[in-house]
């Protein structure tokens, strides 16, 4: 069973004569009733997979092979026009900066209308009403709030208010690109608590949450899958990737992370030497090879494999077969 | 702390934004002491303050109350040339390393700007000058100055912002969420960096984050602010193995943890 499925989606931004390669053959699976976490830094590919699976990729983006399934609905990613019948209902987006995402001249209860109205042309006002101020009571939010202006709420409550409005529809995948970015750690404890809790309600079936910081997703997600440079380069249950990441890229990422645990100070961390590759040029083997201490010759060269077991997929020659990678090699 | 190695103290440091029953004391009555060679990790969540402090620490901000003595001389109310003395001893740097820069001026015309604050020098030493900083960042000089920052990376933005603090070879950095924008991997770069410049310089650091997981990294010792005020201080290793406080407390349990006990 799978709620959402994406499978071998490569897209490249176009800007001029250069094609700026942002996902590179990225496969998916999201199970009902859980959260898949999308952990990457800066530039690797992870707001363009967001985008994709929200149905809101930005107009430079070509998509040029892949295809996606949605709650059983078969989606033409080159069809832009027919995204619109699934956004809001089927797939939502919690977006980056929520705090901003909210037009700060009109009422939460009219935004709420919109969002309804958008869904059901029919929907009557009285009945829009009723069941936002059910779902901001789902979310501890007292109905006062339907006639307030954003700039009257909290930045805690904005960010609930953000997310009622982005589920309002009971979409069945919600897709939340680093929603927690801007917040600290006391705010970002409650938007973590917030989205389990629209899981275990059956508000939403499934989340893909898409951040920079392996920690939280460490506490939040079931699974966690890995980018770099446009590719899944590794995708395991969260506490399985955590304690025991196979590839090397992970095992960096997790090495850099500072937490405040007794005992830990004094250790060096050095960081990943080295920046991630230039992704105008394709790729033709690991994009981690430059940086990676374990490379082979053959990982300059030829694309990894997906290595799958135990329910956890990883793309580095290291962990292949060794016959294979003789073979190949 | 002893008087030799005190290099600045603030008393009673007050500053109210707003009036009447719409004042914010955004910082209320703080005292601290920052140590030669030391870094101090100034923690708390937003609108704690911190940055406030910070502001009236680099001599940004006048304060309603309290002083600033910095290496024993008040340095509360300097102006002008008093003041630009003060900025050649205390540099910053701050959060979005894009902000800092002029985006169509080349790095190494941004970083020369600021050699203004020192007495005319010749053309050829300022130029060694700038070398010499961003080398002893990490960044190649002959490559870095020619280019627009957009086209170095932000790890390699904000090594260029220290280089550029660096060059006035100041006693006290503060840094201000300088490194909440990056990357993990290139945040421990600059982490490193900021600790290489205590170890082999001598220099002393204020360092301003709201992630008690890098304070916890780099530190010596740890503020806690919250509400405009220190709750807690200490040693870097006791606040967070000890925690007195219930803000420490609670602040600690919120952080996101990598290894779940248990």
């Amino acid at each position: 069973m799978t709620l959402a499925r994406i499978n071998d989606l490569a897209a490249h931004y176009t800007a001029g004569d250069t094609n700026h390669h942002a996902l590179d053959g990225v496969s998916l699976d999201i199970a009902p009733g859980q959260i898949l976490g999308v952990v990457g830094e800066s530039g690797c590919g992870k707001s363009t997979m967001a985008s994709v699976l929200s149905l809101n990729p930005g107009p430079s983006l070509r998509i040029t092979s892949g295809t996606m399934t949605i709650d059983g609905t078969e989606v033409d990613l080159a069809d832009t026009e027919s995204h619109r019948r699934l956004r809001g209902g089927t797939v939502a987006l919690l977006p980056q900066g929520a705090l901003n995402a909210l037009n700060p001249t009109r009422r939460v209860g009219a935004l709420a209308y919109d969002i309804l109205a958008a869904g059901d042309k029919r929907i009557k006002r009285a009945e829009a009403m009723e069941r936002t101020a059910s779902r901001l009571e789902a979310l501890d939010l007292p109905p006062r709030v339907l006639r307030s202006y954003p700039h009257q709420l909290s930045g805690g409550m904005r960010q609930r208010v953000v997310t009622a409005l982005a589920t309002l529809r009971n979409p069945r995948l919600l897709v939340a690109d680093e929603p927690s970015s801007a917040l600290d750690v006391s705010s970002q404890r409650l938007l973590v608590d917030l989205l389990r809790r629209l899981v275990s309600d059956g508000l939403v079936d499934g989340i893909v949450f898409i951040t920079h910081d392996v920690a939280l997703l460490s506490e939040l997600a079931d699974r966690i899958a890995v980018m770099y440079a446009g590719r899944v380069v590794e995708e395991a249950p969260s506490r399985a990737l955590v304690d025991e990441p196979h590839h090397p890229y992970s095992q960096a990422l997790l090495a850099s992370v500072l937490v405040p645990e007794p005992g830990t100070r004094g250790r060096r961390v050095t960081g990943i030497p080295g920046s991630p590759p230039d992704l105008k040029v394709p790729i033709a083997g690991c994009p981690f090879a430059p940086r990676c201490d374990h490379a082979l010759e053959v990982c300059e060269q030829v694309r990894p494999p997906r290595n799958a077991a135990d329910a956890r997929v990883d793309a580095c020659w290291k962990n292949a077969e060794t016959e294979e990678a003789l073979h190949v090699g | 702390m002893s008087a030799e190695t005190e290099l600045l103290r603030a008393e009673g440091l007050t500053k109210v934004f707003g009036r009447g029953k719409d004042a914010v004391r955004a910082v209320d009555g703080v005292d601290l002491a920052l140590a030669q060679g030391e870094i101090t990790a100034l923690v708390g969540q937003s609108g704690s303050g911190k940055s406030t402090l910070g502001r009236l620490l680099l001599r940004l901000l006048d304060p309603d109350g309290g002083r600033i003595t910095f290496g024993g001389k008040d340095v509360t109310v300097s102006r002008r040339a008093a003041r630009r003395d003060y900025w050649r001893e205390v540099q910053a740097v701050f959060q979005d390393p894009y902000a800092a820069f002029h985006q169509y001026r080349k790095v190494g015309s941004t970083l020369s700007a600021a050699l203004r604050l020192l007495p005319d020098e010749s053309a050829a030493s300022r130029k060694a000058r700038v070398a010499a900083s961003l080398e002893a960042v990490g960044l190649d000089p002959a490559e870095t100055i020619a280019k627009l920052p957009h086209e170095l990376s932000g790890g390699q933005r904000q090594r260029a912002m220290i280089a550029r603090a660096l060059m006035l070879q100041p006693r006290l950095l503060i840094a201000d969420e300088a490194t909440s924008m990056l990357d993990a991997s290139a945040r421990v770069t600059v982490l490193n960096l900021l600790a290489d410049l205590r170890d082999e310089r001598g220099m002393s650091v204020l360092f301003v984050t709201h992630d008690l997981g890098q304070a916890y990294y780099l530190a010596d010792r740890i503020l806690v602010m919250h509400r405009g005020r220190i709750v807690e201080s200490g040693a870097a290793e006791q606040v967070v193995a000890e925690p007195e406080h219930d803000y420490t407390r609670s602040l600690l349990a919120d952080v996101p943890k990598l290894h779940r006990t248990g």
